[in-house]
């Protein structure tokens, strides 16, 4: 559940929440952790739950010693009250039996914190796109129907691409059923898309077709795509990489070489 | 995974396992996995005197709480601190999953967790009471686990490095854990509760070139205890005999790794 970490609480009425999905490449995650840094928002509270894998560590958007050793835990919420926007940052894997209770923990939270829309940032495995998706952008959309009444206009603006439907058995043509959602590798999404569905949550979904490896290039292109849509930065096209890397970015491939091996 | 060697490993991939499709279970299949979490519960089993105690409504009087977590770190407790007369075993927490294989070395009736309390002071051990609580947690881990930009040399091993929650104000004896590099387990799970909670708590993490149970490594937690000093009683220089008893060298599983 939700601790606060600030006296009074804090109050999430009329704000945007955005989070990440735990999903393949770990580019929601990333993409957060450039918006966190970036704008440097102040953590204000700790989503505190049995359902993800334990870890903790030092400030990861430390910029000087003075604020390096503040411990973090794995789920933890953010604010920028200026922008009306907070941050979820995932940082740690859901436990697989445990999915469907953290799902269900964080639409409970949604409701009650009273966000006026919540953009969840995702990937699935681009090996399973069929023909047609592998043309074009990798960048797709969902949205619930509750958001799409207020930001259909926005959405039609930008020509941004629906996330499409697929057989649920392909290859079988005379299979009479529908076409359904399928985000493979997405971990959450489209179980937390559904039940919002279910809820009336006003809630999208911005996801990349990627594969593992180094998934920076495509956190940028994540993040500058949400941008596009909720104008976080002035202008990011004229300058390229206005976004901050966070220093636990850093060994992102393990420790520098021993130059005993030469 | 199965290897050229016949074992069967569980790998672990940085890409998400796939969600399966939610199936409707009857209730056949509810009832069983109800069993399964009941029979994954970590249970506690006090001694008559403290049970007695807790059922008559008292909380047991905790202010220091030191856990030690791992190898190296459980050994240096039993070898450096416990060995003293002063402490007795109030307790044991018992538990099963899936993985757990019967511990070589342990009869049936030991725990592979157990509560000690320090007879001259019963309120430095393992805890039930938050306020004024001071948590100390000794964990290992492999120096190959540990990024650093500098190639560490294998002789600066075994070393300590520390993380704090909000509500420590003392003084770690040992650096900070630079980023990136993080703690898991049942280290991180307790200081994320601390923290959260607004506990005071340091987890002493030792990075070791060594990976059985090893004297030098247990040395190394020692400074990690001397802020405890006026609490309980470190043997600065344990005997031979003592050393011996713990740091058994781990048994030859397979000739072919030598």
């Amino acid at each position: 559940m939700f601790i606060s970490s600030q006296n009074p609480p804090p109050c999430f009425k009329d704000f945007t929440l955005v989070m990440p999905a735990v999903a393949v490449g770990n580019v929601g995650q990333l993409a957060v952790d450039l918006i966190l840094s970036t704008l440097k928002m102040k953590r204000v509270g700790y989503i505190h739950t049995d359902c993800l894998i334990p870890m903790t560590g030092n400030n990861p958007y430390a910029t000087c010693n003075e604020d390096a050793e503040e411990l973090h835990t794995p789920a933890e919420v953010y604010t920028a009250t200026e922008l009306k926007m907070a941050v979820l940052q995932i940082r740690a894997p859901i436990i697989q039996t445990k999915s469907k209770k953290f799902r269900q923990l964080l639409v409970s939270w949604i409701k009650t914190s009273g966000f006026s829309r919540t953009v969840v940032l995702s990937s699935s495995h681009a090996y399973q796109r069929d023909d047609q998706q592998m043309k074009g952008t990798p960048l797709r959309y969902l949205v619930t129907p509750s958001l799409l009444k207020d930001s259909a206009v926005a959405l039609e603006e930008l020509s941004w691409r629906e996330m499409e439907r697929v057989p649920a058995f392909p290859g079988l043509t005379d299979a009479n059923t529908d076409p359904r959602l399928y985000v493979p590798g997405g971990g959450i999404t489209k179980g937390l898309y559904m039940d919002s569905c279910a809820e009336d949550l006003p809630l999208a979904v911005l996801l990349l077709f990627c594969s593992e490896g180094d998934n920076i290039p495509d956190a940028f292109t994540l993040v500058n795509h949400l941008n596009d849509w909720l104008h976080l930065l002035e202008n990011p096209s004229q300058k390229p990489n206005k976004w901050k890397i966070p220093t636990s970015w850093s060994l992102l491939f393990g420790s520098g070489i021993p130059p005993a091996m030469f | 995974m199965a290897t050229f060697f016949g074992e069967v490993l569980s790998v672990y991939s940085r890409a998400v396992e796939e969600d399966d499709e939610e199936l409707d279970e009857n209730e056949e299949d509810k009832e069983i996995r109800r069993e399964l979490e009941e029979k994954r519960e970590v249970k506690l089993h006090w001694s008559p005197e403290i049970s007695e105690s807790l059922t008559s409504g008292n909380q047991l009087q905790c202010s220091d709480f030191i856990l030690a977590v791992g190898h190296n770190a459980a050994r240096f407790l039993s070898v450096y601190v416990l060995t003293s007369e002063n402490w007795d075993a109030v307790g044991h927490a018992s538990m099963w999953n899936e993985r757990s294989r019967p511990e070589t070395g342990l009869t049936g009736g030991e725990s592979a967790c157990v509560f000690y309390r320090y007879k001259n002071n019963p309120s430095v051990f393992g805890c039930l009471q938050w306020r004024q609580l001071n948590v100390t947690v000794l964990s290992d881990s492999s120096v190959a686990e540990y990024k650093t930009a500098d190639y560490l040399c294998c002789s600066s091993a075994p070393f300590l490095r520390s993380l704090h929650t909000g509500a420590f104000h003392g003084q770690p004896v040992c650096r900070s854990l630079e980023q990136p590099n993080i703690i898991t387990g049942l280290p991180a799970a307790v200081l994320n509760h601390c923290e959260v909670h607004r506990i005071a708590t340091v987890v002493y993490q030792c990075y070791s070139d060594v990976t059985g149970p090893d004297s030098v490594t247990m040395e190394t937690f020692k400074p990690a205890l001397t802020k405890l000093g006026e609490s309980i009683q470190l043997d600065p220089s344990p005997s031979i005999d003592i050393l011996r008893k713990f740091a058994r060298t781990t048994n030859i599983q397979s000739n072919l790794y030598i």
